[in-house]
């Protein structure tokens, strides 16, 4: 892993009216690298995301994605990044192909470049009989994998992962992490959301939020070894009981 | 321009794949026009009465025929006295009695006047009075027939004429309201549901993050429905004329620019409906309510607003539909030319602005 940045935050606030989503953070996350945005429901993670992907305007502070301004360049930061929503967003009354074909088309891709990719990823994915296929048709477990290589379509920079593993099970839990992991190994940095403590530990880095701000950010073995816990799930208890 | 076609592409795809809309898109114009050209109509046809004629003569003969050869009424049956008359309404078999007086020939020569009474089955207000109507009006044809063989006599003639529509057909304005309905169900309804429909499964986040802008995607959420409109206005235009006769006096290119600026009218509505709505559910409902019922209520195609309480008639001003009305019926009916109805015009343009302005305003808190 480099140390190059390839996201620096710093003092990112978000307001909404009285109430702070996001209060004053600020983190770098590195090239290459896995890192877990952590925090339990509404502790602003989802807000912080947002505002990264440039679909959020900050109330206050600064954010450089890929070398652009969150705040100016938004238009360019989306170029740049993929996104995978935690509702698998694909359109289930479209083919595979037709699907893949529409996300292309959206991020600028070429015809030959689409077709080249389409290839490539359903041959990947061992879905050369179900391209023609409703996508609504798929299981969730293969949803989730599609739509986890139509965010690397345009293959960008940083891929945000919102909650991508809710509701599938372990062992396909466990060939999505199989796939970041062959991503990230590429040079892709992976940011990605998650409240499933036992992820994290697949991470290389992790930040943990609570109420709006980011309460612990290091590798998940140092946390562990900081607040003397053997799994991450116990640090995310102590510093959420910290706080009340 | 490239990525704008593609996405236009994947919308016909949700349109043609999903029942639901294909009907709403394509079976209900057609519906539509039907039901309202066929079955819901003002006019009257063959409809059975009965005569009651205590005079028997020549003259009451002469207009026994005249009524019979009508295509308006059917004589179903002759009665002898008053009596009877209760007792076939309750059946239900006729829906009015003609009665002739005693010595109706007679009186008519002697006194110059003959008298005739209508008695119709008011259960249905509107037909009964249609009734009445018609056959007064065959009567009065009647009476100007013997008065030019007999010596004229002093006598106020009333000369009636109907302009535009002169024999009171109800396609003339339905053909406009049905086409002002659909294009409003289409236009609004269908946006706003297909809007709605992104946000609720999630990837209109993901069009978002994605480097269209926000514009795009409305525009090509849009785009698609405003070809459908055009399409569906054509087929209701051709159905008025080649089928109820339906004309068309004024320019077609003056009919199809209101009609396209309704449309756009229509969808700007639509945007800011979905900006308000977060679900499916929501957005239709408040399509439904919100649109369509004051579009067949107060925009004067079913009830004439004139004859609505004040307060009513001040609400329907807003509709935008009320104003389209106006301006396609003056096209079609009177051949009116934009000098004629460009306020109306005007209006709709100020109101279409005023629906943009406010979406994008939405747009933008929802965005934050």
């Amino acid at each position: 892993m480099s140390q190059e940045k390839i996201i620096a935050v710093k003092n990112l606030s978000k307001k909404f009216g009285n109430f702070i989503a996001v209060n004053d953070i600020s983190f770098d996350v590195y090239k290459g690298e896995i890192f877990g945005f952590l925090g339990a429901n509404g502790a602003g993670k989802t807000t912080a995301m947002k505002m990264l992907i440039g679909i959020s305007k900050p109330s206050s502070g600064e954010a450089l994605v890929a070398d652009f301004d969150v705040n100016f360049q938004a238009e360019m930061v989306k170029k740049n990044i993929g996104y995978m929503s935690q509702k698998f967003s694909m359109y289930d009354d479209l083919t595979i192909k037709e699907n893949i074909t529409f996300f292309g088309g959206i991020y600028g891709l070429s015809r030959n470049q689409i077709k080249e990719k389409t290839t490539q990823l359903i041959s990947d994915l061992g879905l050369e009989n179900e391209v023609n296929k409703l996508v609504g048709d798929l299981p969730l477990g293969w949803k989730q994998k599609l739509s986890f290589s139509v965010a690397l379509l345009h293959e960008p920079k940083i891929v945000f992962l919102d909650e991508p593993t809710g509701g599938v099970d372990p062992i396909t839990r466990r060939q999505f992490w199989e796939m970041i992991y062959a991503e990230a190994h590429k040079g892709t940095t992976i940011f990605v959301t998650t409240h499933y403590m036992d992820e994290a530990e697949y991470c290389d880095r992790v930040s943990i939020m609570v109420e709006g701000k980011i309460e612990a950010l290091d590798s998940p073995k140092n946390l562990k070894q900081q607040y003397n816990v053997t799994s991450m799930n116990e640090v995310f208890l102590k510093l959420a009981r910290n706080i009340e | 321009m490239k990525r704008f076609l593609g996405f236009i592409k994947k919308e016909f795809y949700h349109i043609f794949r999903d029942k639901r809309s294909m009907f709403i898109l394509f079976g209900m114009p057609i519906a539509q026009i039907m039901l309202f050209g066929f079955a819901i109509t003002n006019e009257i046809n063959n409809v059975n009465i009965a005569i009651l004629d205590k005079s028997k003569d020549s003259e009451t003969q002469k207009i026994i025929n005249k009524i019979s050869a009508s295509q308006y009424f059917h004589i179903e049956q002759t009665i002898n006295s008053e009596s009877q008359i209760q007792s076939i309404f309750e059946k239900g078999k006729v829906k009015a009695v003609i009665i002739f007086e005693n010595n109706f020939s007679k009186n008519l020569q002697t006194a110059k006047q003959g008298k005739v009474q209508i008695i119709t089955d008011a259960t249905d207000p509107n037909i009964a009075n249609t009734i009445t109507n018609y056959t007064n009006a065959i009567l009065l044809n009647y009476i100007q027939e013997v008065n030019k063989t007999n010596i004229p006599t002093y006598s106020i003639d009333t000369q009636t004429q109907l302009y535009y529509n002169p024999e009171l057909k109800g396609v003339f304005t339905f053909v406009p309201g049905v086409m002002t309905v659909i294009l409003m169900l289409v236009s609004a309804m269908m946006t706003s549901i297909s809007i709605t429909r992104e946000k609720e499964l999630g990837t209109m986040e993901v069009l978002l993050v994605s480097p269209l802008n926000p514009l795009q995607v409305i525009l090509g959420k849009v785009f698609p429905y405003v070809f459908l409109s055009i399409i569906n206005a054509t087929v209701i235009v051709i159905l008025g004329v080649f089928v109820f006769g339906m004309p068309i006096q004024g320019s077609l290119f003056l009919l199809a620019a209101e009609s396209i600026l309704f449309i756009i009218t229509a969808l700007s509505l639509g945007i800011l409906i979905s900006n308000i709505a977060q679900t499916q559910q929501t957005a239709m409902m408040m399509s439904l309510m919100g649109l369509m019922l004051p579009v067949i209520i107060l925009s004067g195609f079913i009830f004439p607003i004139s004859s609505m309480p004040l307060p009513l008639q001040i609400i329907s001003n807003i509709i935008p539909a009320k104003w389209f009305i106006i301006i396609i019926k003056a096209i079609m009916l009177k051949g009116a030319t934009i000098d004629i109805i460009w306020k109306e015009t005007l209006i709709l343009i100020g109101m279409t602005l005023f629906f943009i302005l406010l979406s994008i305003k939405k747009y933008k808190i929802r965005l934050e």
